[in-house]
């Protein structure tokens, strides 16, 4: 099984509060930069959220020093001790949830870890799991 | 059993204190002496960094000092010096992690200068040192370690039960200095192989750990007997050790701009390189086809460029036999990944006979000098040679081009079974080739002539066989003792120079301008071919300033690259380039002072050849194999088009005359514009006719050190 982020796009009204939550727990700031998760405006109200789907795993076989692994529940972890920031799992996301920020010794992604589930105000976001592919 | 690192007699070592990398240098270098088994730093003055800058200048500069006019391969003070350079290292460009090797060459006697992968010269950088150099010779067999953690320098003598052989020592060293399981990639391995010690060819094999693969793999500084020169000096191997690479280990000025930078160019390989040259599926070897189409894949001792049987080795043929979605660069952050190898290979000669081996590669050359070349068309005879290449420590490149001279030398009745002690030298047959490979390894038989190169070889057949000179001298394709890389550069005048207007020799390395010249007619004038001669050399000698691998240049282009007026050049790959510097070492480039920083290396390592005895215009003339067809059937095989030549260029018409009269003539002509070339060519060099630097030009350029102009002056 995977757990992963599910992201409602039709319930998502774009306040933010998501991406102030997940910056805030691991980077201490609110800012949408550092977020794992991005709320994007599609413009007439309707906005596009994006989060890792756990499921592709293109950055796991990119990692040149296995930094990049899938964890017992399914969720795709960086393990920052082996990770030497180079950014080619960045550039083979086909969906940009694998993140950085500039100047910043790692890339982030969403662990699925459901904080930004349990301040979402319009329930976009939940915590599911799914079958692994074969 | 391999051994452990408590089975290796220390014998001397030397702490130091570990500094900090600041704007991607040391400004400090490690002097190594197997001799006295004494190690000590040098420290790099501001004006050797804004001379020299790094890289292949650091290397020269520090082999020049070491050394003297009288130096040779194997006199102790003759130095191997590794270094790396202020863009090396970084995790987030492309191809960054390439370290220099310099030595003075058995084959060649002036400076050789290799580019190569693997960990080893990244790690040495982070360890505090810009540069490393060996000299001296060791009374027994020594294994130099650094650990650029603990800040140590150690010599230690090779325990005897450690394996010779390239794949089972990098493997064994990696295991013994690493402190456990997750310390395997901070171990990187510099090593020769037993070849070396029999041969002037011999490798330096830089190895990596593959975590996937669960083993070590090996890149090799190939060119010009470096790895010979480490056997000479009774060196096992040099270990190095280092951990904890990170995103900013360079203290880059502005991290952030390399991050942007590097990420720019991962996309653009990620989305480019399917519908451009597939070095991810296929590496270098994606040239085979494309060569064999334009006449340039050197067939039979580079007689020809083309043959029916080419697609058997084309490039969907090695996409098969690699193993796929790996992710295979030789430093962390190549998404270019064009390292690949063929997994669980079975041996079917020598002393690994049926063992499941893995061989890094082919690569183009290879694939060319060690297939089509020699008339092998079988892919598993390629990855044969290629493998005990590799384990025995010998260049593939000189390997391809002497076998292809030994071949057309049984083919034209100059050797045979008595001769070669019996082993059947006939086109294609790869099997021989591996015979005379271990012959080699084990030093004895044909195989250990073989391995001394084609231009002693020739020598050799004149004076024993009574081979007829001038043949020799022209099917012998090497410059200044170098044996020549393998593309076809008959219909090229430029690449002719590209090859042989060259320091080192002819290495494709310093100029390939044969797809600008031959096949898009680019620069049509001697005036033409001059500056491609000036700007490509000097533009690529810049990578290995700064530790950067070529291929990310040229091998992926921006989708829009055609939109420039010269996109041979690959305008805005330079401009990452020129930006990429200034992020990490916060001094501004711009795209001339990038020449210029080339220009003045380069002029260097001319100066260094003279200083040797060599380095003039004599030194720089092909084998006419090189330059057009030599003999009748080469002739024949292309009739129409040098017959069109005769009459279009030379102004001869050739109706009604005898093939060896048109060769005759086709030569002249050839031999004339080759002559017409160099003038061109040593002119917008700075050089006099006789191709030495002018001391107007090496001042002008800021290579006008009173050392440097004291050469010049005995020859201008």
């Amino acid at each position: 099984m995977i757990k992963y982020l599910k992201t409602i796009d039709e319930k998502c009204v774009g306040c933010t509060t998501c991406t102030a939550v997940c910056s805030k727990l691991y980077f201490k700031e609110g800012n949408p930069a550092k977020s794992a998760i991005q709320v994007n405006g599609l413009g007439k109200g309707a906005f596009h959220l994006i989060a890792c789907d756990q499921e592709c795993r293109k950055c796991v076989a990119e990692c040149p020093t296995q930094a990049i692994s899938v964890n017992k529940t399914g969720v795709v972890m960086i393990d920052k001790k082996l990770c030497v920031g180079c950014l080619a799992c960045v550039a083979v996301c086909p969906i940009e949830a694998m993140r950085y920020y500039p100047g910043g010794k790692n890339p982030f992604k969403c662990i699925a870890c459901g904080a930004c589930v349990k301040t979402c105000p319009k329930q976009a976001l939940e915590i599911a799991t799914k079958e692994e592919r074969v | 059993m391999s051994p452990t690192k408590k089975d290796f007699p220390l014998l001397s070592e030397w702490r130091y204190e570990k500094g900090a990398v600041r704007r991607g240098y040391n400004m400090r270098t490690l002097h190594v002496d197997v001799g006295t088994r004494t190690a000590k730093q040098k420290t790099v003055s501001e004006d050797m960094k804004q001379r020299f800058i790094g890289g292949k200048g650091f290397g020269l500069k520090l082999l020049w000092d070491g050394t003297k006019p009288e130096t040779k391969w194997d006199s102790p003070e003759n130095e191997i010096v590794i270094a790396m350079g202020p863009v090396c290292g970084n995790t987030n460009y492309p191809g960054s992690g390439k370290s220099l090797v310099v030595s003075i060459s058995p084959m060649t006697g002036v400076p050789i200068d290799s580019n190569v992968g693997g960990y080893f010269g990244p790690y040495l950088k982070f360890s505090g040192f810009d540069a490393l150099e060996i000299q001296g010779k060791a009374d027994r067999e020594t294994i130099v370690f650094i650990d650029g953690n603990e800040g140590l320098v150690q010599f230690y003598e090779a325990p005897s039960s450690l394996p010779e052989d390239s794949h089972l020592l990098a493997e064994a060293l990696t295991r013994a200095f690493a402190k456990d399981e997750q310390d395997l990639q901070s171990v990187s391995v510099v090593s020769a192989g037993r070849g070396a010690d029999h041969s002037p060819m011999g490798v330096l094999n830089f190895s990596l750990f593959d975590k996937r693969r669960k083993g070590c793999r090996v890149k090799q500084a190939g060119r010009g007997g470096i790895g010979s020169v480490l056997r000479n000096k009774k060196i096992r191997a040099i270990v190095g050790r280092y951990r904890g690479v990170e995103q900013n280990s360079n203290d880059a000025a502005d991290p952030a701009a390399v991050q942007r930078i590097g990420l720019k160019l991962h996309r653009e390989i990620i989305v480019n390189d399917d519908k451009q040259c597939k070095m991810r599926k296929q590496g270098t070897a994606h040239l085979m086809e494309v060569m064999n189409d334009y006449d340039l894949l050197p067939t039979k001792n580079h007689k020809y460029g083309q043959d029916p049987r080419g697609p058997e080795i084309a490039s969907w043929v090695w996409e098969k036999l690699f193993s796929q979605d790996l992710p295979d660069g030789c430093w962390f952050g190549c998404t270019m990944a064009c390292a690949h190898a063929v997994d669980q290979f079975e041996l079917e000669t020598g002393p690994y006979k049926g063992q499941k081996v893995c061989v890094d590669g082919p690569e183009y050359e290879t694939a060319a000098g060690c297939g089509s070349n020699l008339y092998v068309w079988d892919p598993h005879g390629i990855l044969e040679i290629n493998f005990y290449c590799d384990t025995y420590g010998i260049d593939t490149i000189s390997v391809g081009t002497t076998c292809g001279f030994l071949m057309e030398c049984w083919e034209l009745g100059i050797l045979n079974a008595q001769r070669t002690g019996g082993i059947d030298l006939r086109w294609g047959n790869w099997q021989a080739v591996c015979e005379l490979m271990h012959q080699l390894a084990e030093g004895r038989g044909f195989g250990l002539l073989m391995g001394k190169g084609v231009k002693f070889l020739a020598e050799h057949f004149t004076r024993e066989f009574g081979a007829d000179r001038q043949l020799m001298k022209d099917i012998a394709l090497h410059g200044k003792g170098l044996e020549q890389s393998e593309y076809i550069s008959k219909e090229s005048l430029a690449q002719q120079g590209g090859y042989y207007l060259t320091n080192k020799g002819p290495q494709h390395d310093e100029a390939w301008v044969i797809f600008m010249d031959m096949v898009n007619n680019r620069i049509p004038t001697f005036e033409n071919k001059a500056e491609a001669l000036h700007y490509f050399p000097m533009f690529r000698t810049w990578f290995g300033l700064q530790g950067l691998c070529k291929l990310p240049w040229n091998d992926v282009e921006p989708a829009d690259n055609k939109k420039w007026s010269e996109p041979n050049k690959v305008p805005e790959h330079v401009d990452n380039y020129r930006e990429l510097y200034t992020a990490i070492t916060g001094e501004s480039l711009d795209w001339e002072g990038m020449i210029r920083q080339s220009e003045r290396v380069y002029n260097f390592q001319r100066v260094f050849n003279l200083r040797l005895g060599h380095g003039k215009r004599v030194d720089d003339y092909p084998p006419y194999r090189a330059m057009g067809p030599v003999t009748e059937d080469e002739y024949l095989s292309r009739a129409e088009r040098y017959d069109k030549q005769l009459k279009e260029k030379v102004g001869i018409d050739p109706a009604g005359m005898a093939t060896s009269d048109k060769i005759a003539a086709m030569r002249k002509h050839r031999e004339a514009q080759y002559e017409s070339l160099i003038d061109a060519v040593f002119k917008r060099r700075g050089w006099t006719q006789d191709g030495v630097p002018t001391p107007e030009h090496l001042k002008k350029i800021g290579m006008d050190l009173g050392e440097v102009l004291a050469v010049v002056e005995k020859h201008v």
